[in-house]
């Protein structure tokens, strides 16, 4: 039985990986001027030996670098759903509930409006993701301990964050209607999230890698915790060490996310929601399948974003919504039936 | 196996067990009795060690519960939640197999063995039809046996039970607890359970531990404390005793005269 669920998780991987290198491959093949399969070979060779001397190279080294800043944003985004989703023993949580992109919003908005440069605006919607963690951390402490609330009531976490989130929302609206008018476009598109002139930076892979390596060494405990609440402590697990480790790789996972693509709305719910549909609840499996289809998913959205109406290109946030709300809804309603 | 010095749990301002000294012996069974609120599951997840204690301290087998690693008390002692709120659609097998964690050390996938004990206490339980439903489409009565599987799986020679019988049926009751009754017998496991049945208790236990909810107890062997006026006292309504063959029916004594 064992080696049936191993070898079963092992052909899933396998497969999740091919299907990741192709929508790679596609996204760079794929824009408004395509680059035919027949090139491919040897173009990305050019690229893998640093010579961008043909056309194709050239495409596909500016296309490469968005279509890996999607995979790892799309990672990262389903990745922390899964934990969002364990530690509050909620499926439909994300990484955006406790409200750490709204208020990564607040940072990069102002920034945005200030008409900073573009690593500040990086700078402060980072800033402002970790300056609510922290704050979130220290009003829920108790609950991240693992008090009566862990039992499935109200969380005080959950609570905390809606509140402050909301508050974070107006001071969103104060800024939307005071800012000078030249600037709202870059404004609203960072909001909805957008990974046109996302930067391509190691950051978001290292924090990735890390929060993987947190996530698969712990996936066993994730079930006991997701089984039985309050009570995994009763079968030998640090129930607060587990807690706050998710609460921060997820809040670090989230914060990198929106930094380098806005808050880019539904990966972080429908991913591991689907993947928990098709490949059952285990953490074991659930966490790497979700974290390499959640790339893979936003991988081929910005593809379609930036062709669909090309020339003109969408923000990737509309393409997801677009995308994510009717699957949800159809997963909802056929779970209740 | 586990005894507590001087505890005290306190609710708020209200002290609901008060400077508790109490000895359980490896192979006896015992009912933890008393009224709503009298502090019977405060005791019980006290033990387990979910919550602290307001004085005094508990040993598991002469260690205190702070100097035991959680994986290491975890093989000693199992616990059964009085409820459960199930969010996601584990089956039930992987249910009871979550209950073999303290087994794994940093193993990634269970072994052979932990399916067989898997296996074994579902079978336990009557369950093994049920292996691959999804534990959310289990009845209330489907769930708690489930559970108790579970806890059968962790294989601890401790078991604390809140409210084992609760929503089982009629015939499930009497064959858990005289499961509860025979592995307590033959394999010399120690359970303290709380319950609402005294003839269920009294049936399968072999010591009571009676709760007034004020700081007050009363510990011993069923025979000495699960008497009339005891009980009456400490239930807060009278109760009558039949003797029906070599068992005792405890009944509430009628109010309407």
């Amino acid at each position: 039985m064992t080696s049936n669920l191993r070898r079963r998780t092992g052909i899933i991987l396998t497969t999740m990986v091919l299907l990741a290198v192709a929508s790679l491959l596609f996204s760079g093949m794929t824009g408004s001027v395509a680059i035919p399969l027949s090139d491919l070979p040897s173009a990305l060779n050019d690229l893998l030996h640093g010579r961008s001397t043909t056309l194709a190279a050239t495409l596909l080294e500016l296309r490469a670098g968005r279509a890996l800043t999607a995979f790892v944003t799309g990672a990262a985004l389903s990745l922390a759903g899964v934990m969002m989703q364990a530690l509050l023993r909620n499926p439909l949580a994300d990484p955006y509930v406790l409200g750490i992109s709204t208020v990564a919003s607040v940072g990069a908005l102002a920034a945005l409006m200030l008409l900073s440069a573009a690593w500040i605006v990086d700078a402060s919607a980072f800033t402002g993701a970790i300056i609510i963690s922290m704050t979130l951390y220290l009003l829920a402490r108790r609950d991240l301990r693992g008090g009566a609330a862990a039992e499935g009531g109200a969380s005080l976490l959950l609570l905390t964050g809606v509140i402050l989130s909301s508050a974070c929302i107006a001071l969103i609206t104060l800024m939307l209607s005071i800012a000078p008018e030249s600037r709202l476009r870059s404004m609203v598109f960072w909001m909805i999230g957008d990974l046109a002139g996302a930067p391509v930076s190691w950051v978001p892979w290292a924090v990735l890698a890390g929060a993987m390596i947190f996530a698969l060494r712990s996936a066993r405990a994730l079930n006991v915790l997701a089984l039985h609440a309050e009570a995994a402590a009763t079968l030998g697990i640090n129930v607060g060490a587990l807690r706050k480790g998710l609460f921060f790789c997820s809040a670090l996972l989230t914060a990198s996310a929106v930094t380098s693509a806005g808050a880019i709305g539904f990966v972080g719910l429908i991913v591991p929601h689907a993947c928990r549909f098709a490949f059952g609840p285990d953490h074991r499996t659930l966490i790497p399948a979700a974290a390499l289809s959640g790339g893979t998913f936003l991988v081929l959205a910005d593809t379609l974003a930036r062709t669909i109406l090309a020339p003109q290109q969408l923000p990737v946030g509309v393409v997801t919504a677009m995308i994510g709300a009717p699957i949800f809804l159809y997963q909802l309603h056929r779970l209740r039936k | 196996m586990i005894s507590t010095r001087q505890l005290t749990l306190n609710i708020g301002a209200r002290t609901l067990i008060a400077d508790l000294t109490w000895q359980v012996e490896a192979g006896q069974c015992w009912s933890i009795i008393g009224r709503n609120g009298a502090g019977k599951s405060t005791l019980l997840r006290t033990l387990a060690g979910l919550r602290k204690a307001d004085g005094g301290s508990v040993s598991v087998q002469g260690r205190p519960l702070s100097q035991w690693p959680p994986a290491e008390l975890a093989r000693q002692r199992a616990f059964l939640a009085q409820s459960r709120s199930d969010a996601f659609a584990y089956s039930v097998i992987e249910t009871v197999l979550s209950a073999r964690h303290p087994y794994h050390g940093n193993r990634y996938w269970e072994g052979s063995d932990d399916h067989k004990a898997a296996l074994d206490a579902l079978a336990a339980m009557e369950v093994v039809d049920m292996a691959d439903r999804d534990v959310r489409t289990l009845s209330g009565g489907e769930r708690q046996r489930v559970a108790i599987a579970a806890m059968l799986a962790q294989d601890t020679p401790l078991l604390l039970l809140d409210e084992p019988a609760n929503a089982l049926d009629l015939a499930h009751q009497v064959s858990v607890m005289s499961l509860l009754a025979r592995l307590c017998r033959e394999q010399n496991k120690t359970a303290v359970m709380v319950g609402h049945d005294l003839n269920l208790a009294h049936s399968v236990s072999t010591h009571a531990l009676l709760l007034m909810g004020d700081g007050r107890w009363l510990a011993g062997p069923v025979g000495d404390v699960m008497q009339a006026p005891i009980l009456g006292d400490y239930l807060g309504h009278p109760i009558d005793i039949i003797q029906h063959g070599h068992r005792s029916i405890f009944i509430p004594t009628e109010d309407i005269a």
